[in-house]
């Protein structure tokens, strides 16, 4: 690995809604605008949509994928836009900086229109 | 709202840290004594939370109608964090020590204020060394005190 590398690959193909049932089982948010369409249209949302922390787990495990396991040091994203079942994502991780065997690593997550749907930063131990 | 710290158990269990690992993608994982688990993984730390309350809990309603409780349910998750020290591993005992963080606004780009809440949590392990720390900001729009 070394500055300006690039690392890009899709998290998921066609988010569906059982995606967001193992999340929520496997997380314990059991908010129900993640997993009920009645709930989600009285909300004023046109139907579920992904847990952010789906978002982030489905970008952090490439994120590991690349750097290995146990190797990060920090690992903070925001969540920009909302994730609707149907979503193909797209993540792509660019090599900062490395200093004293710490890279510095930059993540965005995109739909398949394009559109950012997380901004992330991770520094991870580098041999 | 915001309170002293709290502390509460957290047992990292095998199966728990395959069915997350599923859950974010590695659909072919299994349970293993001792492996790593996944870098968002303390997220699951809210299964061990009394307070947590994003969960149907005994003898009070549960949003089937579009009404989410207060507290858990509130505001929008809009920034994570997680500082590691090191990486739980499957078997481990943790403790989980929730601590308000910051508190700041930004104009929203709509007009009005938004109120962003940062609440830390420190993952200790049985040896009290810290592993990890999560920060979770959740942002709302300011509410304006009622006439």
């Amino acid at each position: 690995m070394r500055a300006a590398d690039e690392f890009s690959s899709v998290v998921v193909r066609d988010l569906n809604r059982t995606h967001l049932v193992m999340y929520a089982a496997a997380s314990g948010d059991f908010h129900p605008v993640h997993h009920d369409d009645t709930v989600a249209n009285s909300m004023g949302f046109p139907s579920v949509f992904a847990h952010g922390m789906l978002t982030m787990g489905l970008t952090g495990r490439f994120v590991e994928e690349v750097v290995g396991r146990g190797m990060l040091t920090r690992y903070g994203a925001r969540l920009v836009a909302q994730v609707w079942p149907g979503d193909t994502l797209t993540t792509t991780i660019t090599v900062t900086s490395i200093d004293d065997g710490i890279a510095e690593l930059a993540l965005r997550t995109v739909n398949q229109d394009g559109l950012e749907v997380l901004a992330g930063h991770a520094a991870a131990r580098v041999s | 709202m915001m309170a002293m710290s709290r502390s509460y158990p957290v047992a990292v269990e095998a199966g728990q840290v395959a069915a997350f690992r599923r859950a974010v993608g590695e659909l072919e994982a299994s349970p293993e004594p001792g492996a790593i688990a996944p870098p968002t993984f303390l997220m699951a730390a809210d299964l061990f939370d009394p307070e947590y309350q994003r969960r149907p809990r005994a003898g009070q309603d549960w949003p089937g109608g579009g009404n989410t409780r207060e507290g858990g349910g509130a505001g929008f998750h809009a920034e994570q964090t997680f500082t590691y020290h090191r990486h739980p591993r499957a078997g481990e005992a943790l403790t989980a020590t929730v601590r308000p963080g910051r508190r700041w606004e930004k104009a929203g780009r709509r007009g009005g204020q938004l109120l962003f809440t940062e609440t830390l949590t420190d993952f200790t392990d049985e040896a009290g060394e810290l592993v990890a720390t999560a920060s979770f900001v959740s942002v709302g729009t300011e509410r304006k005190p009622e006439a």
